[in-house]
C-alpha cells in the first residue's frame, strides 16, 4: 500500500514528538485549559506539540476537544478569547464551552475565529484521540479505540498503545490492544523479529481486518522472511474466513429451511398423510399473514402498548381462521373429489384464485406493513456468524410447529384417528371412527399450521395476496423431496434444500441457484419416486 | 442345486422380501412343474399375493432365485418383459378395461405386437379376427363383444378377464383368489374353466376357499408367515399338525 | 397407407369439425379483405386477429388434451412447450428486423446492443432461416419433452407428482428466461417484430394468412389426434390412462406409449405457440408462468376431456369469457376462472361437450318413452 511509505518516514518525527509529550504530561498535567489554549496558538509545529502534550495528559474531556479541532469546529470567541465547541445548527452555531463543556448559547461564524488545522495536524489528532480514548474509564470504549487502532496500523499509536497495554487489566481489552499493538508494529520499522511475533498475532485474529493487515504486511515487506510469514499468514486466515462463511451459510441454510419447513410441514399432513393435494395451501399461509396484519392494525390503534404481543396474539387467531377455512374447503370441495387428485389439484387451485381475488378486494394488491416486535429486532455475533433475532425466532418456533405436530400425532386420541384412518380406512370406520370427521379436522389441521407459518412469514416476507403462491411449488418440492407420509423427512428435506439452495447461491446467484434445485429435485423425484424416506410397503399402489 | 439345470416351469429358491423390516417371504422356495395346476394357501398375511407380486415383476426380492421355464431370471425383468415371455395374472378383483368394448378388450389382450410404434399403423389381420371370434364363442360373448366393459355385470367380467387371458395364451397363469365372492355355482364353473384351461397351460391358484381348491383336486402348498409350510396333496396337508394349528389358531 | 391411418380416426362429427374449422378459417380472413369496412359481414382486423389468437389457444388445448384426456397425465407445464415454440418463432423474428432496430446493429437484435454483447450467442445461430425455425419449433418443445418425460415415466412417477414435476419444469424455465444472461430478452422478452417471410406482420394480409395458417394448424392437429387416438395404439393409450399395471402384466411397455403421445403433445404446444408470437406481436417469460399452463388444463376440462372437440370449443369459451370479463369486469374475472376450476370438476367432470352428449341421452330416453 503506497501510502505506508510517507507514512513511516513521518515515524520517527512522531514518535519524538510524542516522547516530548509524555515528559510534558507530568508538568501540565493539570492545566488542561492551557493545554488547550496551546492549541489555538502558534505555528501548525507549535499546535502539534500542544496536540502532543494533550493526548499525553490522559485528560478525557481533551478527547471531544481534539475531535472538534480535526472536524473543524474548535472556535476561539473573539470578544473573550474563549475557546468553544460550536456545531452548525441552522445557519447558526451551537456553541458550548471546550472546556467545562456548558452550553454557551448560539452565534455566528462571524464573532468567532475557527482554529484552523492541515492534514497532517488531522493525522496526529487522530492519534492523540486513539490514545485518549485507550485510556478512558469506560472499558467498551476503550475496546473500540483498540479495534479503530488496528484497523489503522499506524506506527505513531505504538507508544499510546504500549501506554495503554501497561495500564490495561481487561484481558480481553489487553488481547484487542496488543492486537492492535502487532498492526501497528506491522507498519513500523521494528526488528524482524518482532514483526514475526506481530504476525503470529495478527493471524490468529483470523477475521476479515487480520486479512487485511497482513495481505497489506505481505504487499509492502521488503524482508522476505516477513512478507512469506505474511503470506502464510494471510492465507491461513482466508482458509478461516471461509470456514466462517461456510458456517454463515449453513446458517441462511437453515433459516430458510426452517421457513420452507413451516411452509410444508401444513401440506406434509394434507398431502402426505392424507394424500389430497392442495394448491390453495400457500394461500393459507397467506390468510395467516394477513390476520397478523390485522391484529397489528387492530393493536395499533386500540392497544399499542400491546404491539409487542402482537405475533403471539395472532398466533392462535391465525391458526383458528385458516384451520376454519381448511374445514370448510373440506367439507364444501374436496369431500366430493376424493379418489380423484387429479380433479382436486385442478379445484383447489381455482380456489387459491379465490382466495387471492378475495383478499386482494378486501386488502388491496399493494403490499401490507406487518412490523416487527421489539424483541425480534437487533442481531447478535457469533463468532464471524451474523444472526438476526427475528430469523432465530423463526427458526426456534418452527422446530417447535414440528415438535408439537409430532406430539399431537403420537400422542392425542385425534392423532391415533388420524392415523387409523390414513392407514386403513375401511377399518378405522368399521371401528366406529368417524372417518369423515377426521378428515375434516386433519385437513383443517393442515391448513391450520399453513395459518402459523404465515403469521411467521409475515416477518420476513411482503404481505401481499400473492404471498401463497410464491411457496406452494417449494412446499410440494419439500414434501416431495422428504417423503410424502413422513414428517421427519420434510424436516431434513426442507432443512437440506434450504441450505443446498444458499450453499448455490454466491456461486450461481439467487435465481440460477433456486433453478437449479428444482432441477435437482426433478432429477432425484426421478431416481426416488417416492423421496428420501419413502415408506415401503406391500399395497402402494 | 443349479437353477438352470431344473426341468421346471417355475422355480423359486431362498425368495426374501422385507418391507420395512417385516419379512412378507422368507426363504420362501417353490417348483411348478410344466402342465402343473398347483393350489397355494393359507391364512392372510401368509405372502401370497407378495409371491405373485415377485414372479409378476412387480416386487424386486431382496434375496433369491426366481426362475421361469429354466431361463429367464425373473428378479431382472420389469412386468412387462415377463408377461411377454408368456406369463399371465388375473387379479382378485376382474379388471377389465371399462371405456373399451369387449372386443378391444380382448384385441388389447392378444398375444402378438406390444410395442407402441408397431400399434400405431397396426391393421386387424385375418389371423386376429378368427382368434377373436374364436375366443367371444368360448367365453360366449359374441352379442356384447361391442359393449362397453363398465356396462358389463360381474360374472360378464369374470368371463371377459378369462377371454383375456385364453387372448393372452400365457404358458403360465396366475391366479388371484378367483372365486372371492361367487356363489356355489360360479365357483364350480370357474373350477371347471380352469381345469380346462389347465389342458394347454400351467396355472397357479391362490385361494382361501377350501371347497374350491378341493374340487380343484391339485397338489397344494401351504405358506405361512412368507414360508413354505407344508405341499401335498389337500387330504395330506389338512392332517398335517401345523398346517391345523395356523388355521384354527393354538 | 398414410392417408387411410389420418382418416381412419375421425368419426362423422369429426370430420365436419374438421371442415367446419377450416371453412372458418377461409371465410373471416376472405371477409376481412374483400368486404369493404362499412358493410355488414366485413370481419375487423381486431377481430381476426382475437380469433387467430384462439386458434393457437385451441390448439395448444388439444395438446393437453391429447396428454391429459387420453392417456391421463395431467401436464402442468405444456405453456413451457407453448412458450419454447413461441421463443423459437420469436428469434426468427428478432433476426428478421436486422438493421432496423434502434440501435442499427445487422446482427445483434437490440437488447443484445444494451446488454453490450458482442457476438450473437451461438444458440441464435441459423434462426434467421426460416426453415431453421421451424424445425426448431418443433424439435425444442420436443427434446424437452423427451428428456423429462423419459425420465419419468422410466421411474413410474404419475399422477399428481408428475403434474407437480412439470409445473416446477415451467416454473424454473420462467425464472431462467427472465433472467438477461440467457440472452433470449430476459424480461422484456422479444418484441417489435418487422417482417416475417419479408412480409409486414403489421399488414392486414399477413394476419389474414396467419389467421389461415392457425387454422389449417388446428385442423391438422384434430386429423393428427383423431388419427392415434382412433388407431390400435390409441386403444393401448386410453386402457393405459385407465388401468396402467393392468396393461403392464399384459405385457405392454407403457413408457413408450407414454412418451410418444407426450412428444407429440408438446411439439402441437410448439407449433401453436409459434403461430401465437407473430400475431400478437410480442412473446416474454411469463408465457411459462405456471398460471398459464393450468389454464390451459381448464379450458380442456371446460370443454370436455377426452374428446377431441371438447377442448377446442373449451378453449374458445373461457377466452371469450375472459376477453369479455377481463374488459367490462376486471375484478370479477379471477373470482370467476376460480370458480369454473370448482364447478368443472365437481359438476362438469365431462365438460360442455359431456353435458351435451348428457342432455342428447336423455332427450332420446324420453323419446323413447313417449310412445310406450
Amino acid at each position: 500500500m503506497p501510502f505506508l511509505r510517507p507514512l513511516a518516514m513521518l515515524l520517527p518525527a512522531l514518535a519524538s514528538m510524542l516522547a516530548s509529550g509524555l515528559i510534558a504530561a507530568t508538568a501540565f498535567a493539570a492545566d488542561l485549559p492551557a493545554l488547550v489554549g496551546a492549541l489555538t496558538t502558534g505555528s501548525f509545529g507549535d499546535r502539534e506539540t500542544a496536540i502532543g502534550a494533550l493526548a499525553a495528559s490522559g485528560e478525557q474531556r481533551a478527547a471531544p476537544i481534539l475531535e472538534a479541532l480535526a472536524a473543524g469546529q474548535l472556535y476561539v470567541r473573539k470578544s473573550d478569547n474563549l475557546v468553544l465547541i460550536g456545531k452548525p445548527d441552522g445557519n447558526q452555531l451551537a456553541l458550548s464551552e471546550a472546556i467545562s463543556g456548558k452550553s454557551a448559547g448560539s452565534g455566528s461564524e462571524a464573532a468567532l475565529d475557527r482554529v484552523r488545522v492541515n492534514n497532517r495536524l488531522r493525522g496526529v489528532i487522530e492519534a492523540a484521540v486513539g490514545s485518549l480514548t485507550l485510556m478512558s474509564p469506560d472499558a467498551k470504549v476503550r475496546r473500540e479505540a483498540a479495534e479503530a487502532l488496528f484497523k489503522r496500523r499506524d506506527a505513531s499509536s505504538l507508544s499510546a498503545l504500549d501506554a495503554a497495554l501497561a495500564a490495561e487489566k481487561d484481558p480481553r481489552i489487553k488481547r484487542a490492544m496488543s492486537e492492535a499493538r502487532a498492526a501497528s508494529v506491522l507498519a513500523s520499522d521494528a526488528p524482524t523479529s518482532q514483526k514475526l511475533d506481530a504476525i503470529a498475532l495478527v493471524r490468529e485474529r483470523a477475521d476479515r481486518d487480520s486479512l487485511g493487515v497482513l495481505e497489506a504486511t505481505a504487499g509492502s515487506a521488503t524482508d522476505p522472511e516477513i512478507k512469506t510469514a505474511a503470506a502464510a499468514g494471510a492465507s491461513a486466515v482466508r482458509q478461516t474466513l471461509a470456514a466462517w462463511e461456510a458456517a454463515q451459510n449453513v446458517w441462511y441454510g437453515i433459516s430458510l429451511g426452517s421457513v420452507l419447513l413451516l411452509a410444508a410441514i401444513g401440506l406434509a399432513i394434507t398431502f402426505g398423510t392424507m394424500g389430497v393435494i392442495n394448491m390453495a395451501h400457500g394461500e393459507m399461509v397467506m390468510l395467516g399473514a394477513y390476520t397478523t396484519f390485522v391484529v397489528q392494525e387492530i393493536i395499533r390503534t386500540s392497544a399499542p402498548h400491546l404491539f409487542d404481543a402482537s405475533l403471539l396474539i395472532a398466533l392462535p387467531l391465525a391458526f383458528v381462521v385458516a384451520g376454519g377455512i381448511g374445514i370448510l374447503i373440506e367439507r364444501g370441495i374436496i369431500r366430493f373429489l376424493y379418489g380423484r387428485p387429479l380433479d382436486t389439484l385442478l379445484a383447489t387451485w381455482g380456489l387459491s384464485l379465490v382466495l387471492q381475488q378475495a383478499v386482494r378486494s378486501i386488502f388491496g394488491s399493494s403490499n401490507r406493513e406487518v412490523g416487527a416486535p421489539s424483541w425480534m429486532s437487533g442481531a447478535f455475533q457469533v463468532g464471524q456468524i451474523n444472526v438476526t433475532y427475528g430469523r432465530l425466532w423463526i427458526v426456534v418456533f418452527s422446530l417447535i410447529v414440528f415438535v408439537a405436530l409430532i406430539a399431537l400425532l403420537r400422542k392425542t386420541p385425534l392423532g391415533l384417528y388420524m392415523r387409523a384412518v390414513t392407514q386403513n380406512r375401511p377399518m378405522a370406520s368399521a371401528m366406529g371412527i368417524r372417518t369423515p370427521r377426521v378428515d375434516a379436522l386433519t385437513f383443517g389441521l393442515g391448513s391450520g399450521i399453513a395459518g402459523l407459518a404465515g403469521v411467521a412469514l409475515s416477518q420476513i416476507d411482503n404481505v401481499s395476496p400473492n404471498l401463497g403462491q410464491g411457496y406452494i411449488i417449494d412446499s410440494f418440492m419439500v414434501v416431495v423431496f422428504g417423503g410424502v407420509g413422513n414428517l421427519f423427512g420434510t424436516l431434513i428435506g426442507a432443512l437440506t434444500l434450504g441450505v443446498v439452495n444458499k450453499f448455490l447461491e454466491p456461486y450461481a446467484g439467487a435465481v440460477l441457484g433456486k433453478i437449479l434445485v428444482l432441477v435437482f429435485i426433478i432429477l432425484f423425484i426421478q431416481r426416488r419416486p417416492r423421496g428420501l424416506f419413502a415408506l415401503k410397503g406391500r399395497s402402494v399402489e | 442345486m443349479s437353477s438352470r439345470s431344473t426341468s421346471a416351469l417355475l422355480y423359486l429358491s431362498g425368495v426374501t422380501v422385507s418391507f420395512d423390516g417385516f419379512k412378507a417371504l422368507n426363504n420362501l422356495s417353490l417348483l411348478v412343474e410344466p402342465g402343473e395346476m398347483r393350489a397355494i394357501i393359507g391364512p392372510n398375511g401368509a405372502g401370497k399375493t407378495t409371491m405373485m407380486d415377485v414372479v409378476t415383476g412387480k416386487t424386486r426380492p431382496d434375496s433369491g432365485e426366481v426362475v421361469f421355464d429354466g431361463r429367464a431370471d425373473l428378479t431382472k425383468l420389469d412386468e412387462a418383459s415377463i408377461a411377454t415371455l408368456g406369463i399371465g395374472r388375473k387379479f382378485q378383483k376382474p379388471t377389465v378395461f371399462e371405456n373399451h368394448t369387449v372386443r378391444d378388450n380382448l384385441v388389447l389382450a392378444l398375444a402378438g405386437l406390444r410395442k407402441w410404434h408397431s400399434l400405431l399403423l397396426a391393421q386387424p389381420s385375418k389371423a386376429e379376427n378368427d382368434r377373436l371370434a374364436e375366443i367371444l364363442a368360448i367365453i360366449r360373448m359374441e352379442e356384447q363383444q361391442h359393449m362397453l366393459g363398465a356396462r358389463l355385470s360381474h360374472g360378464q367380467k369374470q368371463w371377459l378377464e378369462i377371454g383375456m387371458l385364453l387372448a393372452q395364451d400365457p404358458k403360465l397363469l396366475l391366479v388371484d383368489e378367483p372365486v372371492a365372492g361367487m356363489t356355489d355355482v360360479e365357483t364350480e364353473t370357474t373350477a371347471q374353466v380352469l381345469r380346462e384351461i389347465n389342458r394347454t397351460h400351467s396355472v397357479v391358484v391362490v385361494e382361501h376357499d377350501m371347497s374350491f381348491v378341493r374340487a380343484l383336486d391339485v397338489k397344494v402348498t401351504v405358506l405361512h408367515e412368507g414360508s413354505m409350510l407344508a405341499e401335498g396333496t389337500l387330504d395330506q396337508v389338512s392332517a398335517d399338525q401345523r398346517v391345523v394349528e395356523v388355521y384354527l389358531g393354538r | 397407407m398414410i392417408t387411410r391411418f389420418l382418416w381412419q380416426g375421425m368419426d362423422r362429427s369429426l370430420r365436419l369439425f374438421v371442415l367446419l374449422v377450416l371453412a372458418i378459417g377461409v371465410a373471416l380472413p376472405l371477409l376481412n379483405q374483400l368486404t369493404p369496412p362499412d358493410s355488414a359481414f366485413h370481419v375487423p382486423a381486431w377481430l381476426l386477429q382475437l380469433m387467430g389468437k384462439y386458434l393457437c389457444y385451441a390448439l395448444l388445448a388439444l395438446a393437453v388434451d391429447l396428454v391429459w384426456g387420453f392417456c391421463g397425465i395431467l401436464s402442468l407445464g405444456h405453456g413451457a412447450f407453448f412458450a419454447l415454440g413461441g421463443y423459437c418463432m420469436g428469434m426468427y423474428l428478432m433476426r428478421q428486423i436486422g438493421s432496423r432496430g434502434v440501435y442499427g446493429n445487422p446482427l445483434l437484435p437490440d437488447f443484445m446492443v444494451f446488454l453490450n454483447y458482442k457476438e450473437l450467442p451461438w444458440f441464435w445461430y441459423g434462426f434467421n432461416h426460416f426453415w431453421f425455425a421451424m424445425a426448431m419449433v418443433v424439435v425444442v418443445p420436443s427434446l424437452l419433452a423427451l428428456a423429462l418425460g423419459w425420465f419419468a415415466f422410466r421411474s413410474r412417477v404419475t399422477g399428481v407428482y408428475l403434474s407437480i414435476i412439470t409445473q416446477a419444469m415451467t416454473f424454473a424455465l420462467m425464472l431462467a428466461f427472465f433472467r438477461n444472461d440467457m440472452g433470449l430478452g430476459g424480461n422484456n422478452g422479444m418484441t417489435d417484430f418487422k417482417e416475417i417471410l419479408g412480409f409486414s406482420v403489421q399488414a392486414d394480409g399477413t394476419r389474414a394468412v396467419l389467421y389461415f395458417a392457425s387454422a389449417v394448424a388446428l385442423a391438422l392437429g384434430l386429423i393428427v389426434s383423431a388419427a392415434v387416438v382412433g388407431s390400435r395404439f390409441g386403444k393401448a393409450l386410453t386402457a393405459v390412462r385407465d388401468a396402467e399395471s393392468r396393461m403392464r402384466f399384459l405385457g405392454y411397455r407403457v413408457e413408450g406409449y407414454k412418451l410418444f403421445v407426450f412428444v407429440l403433445s408438446a411439439a402441437m404446444a410448439g407449433i401453436a405457440g409459434a403461430l401465437y408470437v407473430p400475431q400478437v406481436g410480442i412473446i416474454n417469460p411469463s408465457e411459462f408462468s405456471p398460471a398459464n399452463s393450468i389454464e390451459a388444463v381448464l379450458w380442456v376440462a371446460v370443454g370436455g376431456r377426452g374428446t377431441l372437440i371438447g377442448p377446442v370449443i373449451g378453449a374458445f369459451i373461457v377466452n371469450f369469457g375472459k376477453t369479455w370479463l377481463t374488459g367490462a369486469l376486471p375484478e370479477v374475472w379471477l373470482f370467476a376462472l376460480g370458480a369454473l376450476f370448482i364447478v368443472v370438476t365437481l359438476l362438469l367432470p365431462k365438460g360442455v361437450v359431456g353435458l351435451w352428449g348428457q342432455l342428447k341421452a336423455r332427450s332420446q330416453a324420453k323419446k323413447a318413452r313417449a310412445p310406450a
